[in-house]
This record gives structure tokens, sequence and C-alpha cells, in this order.
């Protein structure tokens, strides 16, 4: 089913989404990869606040290629969720609904997605042209100095995800490859 | 004997590095389509049309196809006839990447430091693989390779007696696991035979020769095919969605082995697979 909704996202949206569901998101998402999860997670276990709010939000795995002249931003698919897994449910406690990666997340993330919620989307791993085109604005906001890795805020339009793990657990990698599953 | 200087090499390299990023090469594209005509799966074909629309934005408005513009991977075969000028040739190359990737906005994706982890910040050094040849001339290869797909490649040292089945069955496991991580659909590099390096080094080649074009040697070529058509029977699909399109081929090198060994890798690559070459 094709559904438009509105990031952040609310909620009921995203505990209506079903795995399968091609979305398209408008609104205001964030980046960061491998190196902001370990600042993030490290700064969570000092005890300190997070650069950003985690409240409603949608996260997007992603590190850019630079910007030319006039444009907001470079290529910018998504890459490997699984490298994330290991910070991802402590963000997700602290209310992250949303995440756009690409590939196969952990058990643990799967049932954090569960207790809070929330949902995992991936982006087409690779459409990192395509993908540019629906971000009209990015702003770095954290950690500036790890370059490609900083956190940064993207104002999107229609940008096309397809939900993987829905709030109930279920999983359209799992499922979809039986189907075309000959041997 | 015949002089080359390094400023050619850097000019070259340079221009490689952004050409690569930006353009598939023609069977590359072909297989694509291919792809994109017999998918069985209508989400899949969604994704494979994403992915030319991909392919044709990224070279009319100069974004690279994917944002993992890579590590540089560099293969040169030197003519031993070849007398290089104007300094030190690594040196050279890697000034070529430097200019490659800052003039052509690329990602820098290399850290100095596997543990510490400092982004280098003009995605240096590449990976160089010199072999040295007959003739005058200077081959060079400039393949990104991104990590998405880099991560899921596996080495096998399988036993003697495993034999092909073995060699089947590893291609089969690697591909599995690697499933939606490695940006399916993917091409697969096949290395059998050599040490432990050197059957990687056969694998990374693999990617770079013509999908199109099968191996020299009879039985490989059908390997080949007889993998090609197994792995689309795995159901990953494009984007890992599900569907019949896996894997776009499978590219087979083999080298002479040892009496107790055989080595398998297999490097496994996103539909990305990127490669420009040039003779100079």
């Amino acid at each position: 089913m094709d559904r438009y909704i509105k990031a952040p996202i609310s909620d009921e949206d995203a505990r209506s989404l079903r795995a399968g569901d091609y979305v398209y998101i408008t609104g205001t998402i964030y980046t960061a990869r491998d190196a902001a999860h370990k600042r993030m997670y490290e700064a969570l276990e000092e005890g300190k606040e997070l650069p950003i709010a985690m409240k409603n939000n949608i996260i997007y795995y992603m590190g850019p290629s630079p910007a030319r002249e006039g444009r907001p931003i470079g290529s910018a698919g998504p890459t490997t969720a699984s490298r994330m897994d290991k910070y991802t449910p402590s963000l997700l406690d602290l209310g992250l609904k949303g995440m756009i990666g690409k590939g196969k997340r952990s058990q643990a993330v799967k049932e954090a997605i569960i207790r809070n919620g929330a949902v995992y989307f991936a982006a087409v791993g690779g459409a990192g042209a395509l993908l540019a085109q629906r971000i009209t604005k990015s702003t770095v906001i954290a950690y500036d100095d790890l370059g490609t890795e900083a956190i940064r805020e993207l104002e999107v339009k229609d940008f096309p995800v397809i939900v993987v793990i829905d709030s109930e657990g279920n999983n359209l990698y799992e499922t979809a490859i039986e189907q075309y599953k000959k041997i | 004997m015949r002089t080359i200087n390094t400023e050619t090499i850097v000019k070259n390299i340079k221009e490689m590095c952004i050409e690569a990023t930006h353009f598939l090469t023609d069977d590359m594209k072909t297989v694509f389509e291919k792809a994109v005509e017999t998918e069985e799966s209508l989400l899949g074909k969604q994704v494979l049309n994403q992915l030319q629309e991909n392919l044709s934005i990224a070279g009319s408005e100069m974004i690279p196809i994917c944002q993992d513009t890579g590590m540089a991977v560099i293969f040169m075969k030197v003519g031993q006839e070849v007398h290089i000028e104007g300094g030190s040739l690594t040196d050279a190359i890697n000034e070529g990447v430097r200019q490659g990737y800052a003039e052509g906005f690329l990602r820098k994706s290399v850290v100095s430091d596997p543990i510490y982890r400092e982004n280098t910040k003009d995605n240096t050094p590449a990976v160089i693989h010199y072999e040295i040849v007959e003739g005058d001339q200077v081959d060079i290869t400039v393949a990104p390779k991104g990590f998405g797909s880099e991560n899921m490649s596996r080495v096998f040292m399988l036993k003697p007696a495993d034999g092909i089945e073995g060699v089947k069955d590893a291609i089969l496991t690697a591909v599995r696991d690697a499933g939606p991580n490695a940006c399916p659909p993917m091409v697969v590099g096949v290395g059998i035979g050599g040490t432990f390096e050197k059957c990687a080094l056969l694998a990374k080649k693999a990617l770079t020769r013509n999908v199109l074009e099968g191996s020299s040697i009879e039985y490989v070529r059908n390997l080949e095919q007889e993998m090609l058509e197994k792995i689309n029977c795995l159901g990953i699909g494009p984007g890992g969605l599900g569907g019949t399109k896996t894997a776009l081929a499978v590219n087979i090198e083999t080298y002479p082995t040892h009496i107790a060994g055989l080595p398998v890798a297999v490097n496994i690559c996103c539909h990305v697979n990127r490669h420009a070459h040039r003779v100079i």
C-alpha cells in the first residue's frame, strides 16, 4: 500500500504502517551513522544529553558525498543498518520512532521496535543520486568534526522508503524472500 | 625503453576516479536492462526501475551513483620496458586519488588506522596491486569499492575433497548471508585456487572483468552460468525485498594451487560494480 506520512512521525502513523508498505516521507529527519551513534551512546552512558531529541523522530543511516555548488547535498543513499544495532535499542527506548537504512536488524532491535511501537524502513541501497533529489535542505547540527558522519538535519519531500519491520514485528526481508525462494 | 611522467599517471587516475563513480560500463548497463525485463516480482521491478533512473540522474547531474564512493582499489600492470620519471609511482597514484575525490565531490571514506579511525580526509591511501608485465605500456584499472558489499565478502579454505560441490556451497553461503545488506542485485566475483591471499585477489579482479564475457575455461564458464541461476533461485531479489534477480553476473577466476588445499574467495559487489580502465 502507498502511504504519505509526515516527519517527525506520530505514534499513530508509526503503529499503522505494515511491512511491505511503500511510504513517502515529508518533513524533518536526522542523519547519523557509525561514529555519531558511538558518540551518542557514550554520551548516554556518561549521563549527558543527546544533541538531538529522539522523541517521534526518524534517523536516516546515511553519510552523504559532498554537495556541488548550489545543491543541498551530494549522493545520499542508505548505509547498512546492522552496524548500528548495538546502539539502537537505547535510542528507541528514548522515543526514536523510525529508522531508515538497508539490510537486516538484530533480534534485540526488533524487540525494541515492537516494545516502542516504532518502524524500520529501507531505502533502496545504491540509489544515492535519485534519493538526493528528494532532500531539499541539509544542515550539520552536531559532531561537525566527523565530516560525512556528522549529524545532519534534513528536510525531505516525498522521500521513498519501504517498511521492512513494523511495530508488530513483521519482517519483509523474511516473508518476501519465501515467495521467490526455489532452493 | 619508454618514459612516462608521473604527471600523466596523476591526471589519468584523477579522471578515472570521477568516471568510475558516475558512469557504469556498457556491459553492466546491458545486464541491468535484461534484469528489469525478466524480474518477476513487482516490488523488485520497481526497485530496478529506481536504480536505472538513479544511473541516469548520476550521469546527467554529475551526482555519484552511490554516496559510498568507496576505497580506491587500483590495478597497475606496468610494462617492464617502461621507465617512470618525476618521482614515486605510488605517490602519483595517491595524488590522482586525492585530486579525483576532491574535484569530483566524492566522499572521503578512508580512516588512517583501523582501530583509532581518524578520517584521512582525502580518501588516500589507495589499495594498489602492482604487476610487472611485458611491453612498454601501463594498464590501469580503477575500481572504487563500497563497503556495504565488501563487508559481506568471504574466504573459505576448503579441502581438496570438497571439490566443485564445496565451491558451489561456499558461493551460495556467502550470497545467502549477504542478503539485503550487500545491495542486491549483486555482481559476484569468485577466486578459486592459489593461496589465502591469491584467491581473494582473484575474486576482486573477477569483478573488473566484462560481465558479458564468460571465462575462457569451459568448465569455469559453465560454473558461472550455473551459479548465476542458483543464486537467482535464493529469492533475495532487488533490494533484498524478494524476487528473481539477486545477482546480475557471476565472474570466476582460477589459479593453480597446493596439493593440500582448495581456497575459495567470494568478493561480493553491489549493482554499482564500478571500474574504469585505460592503457597508457
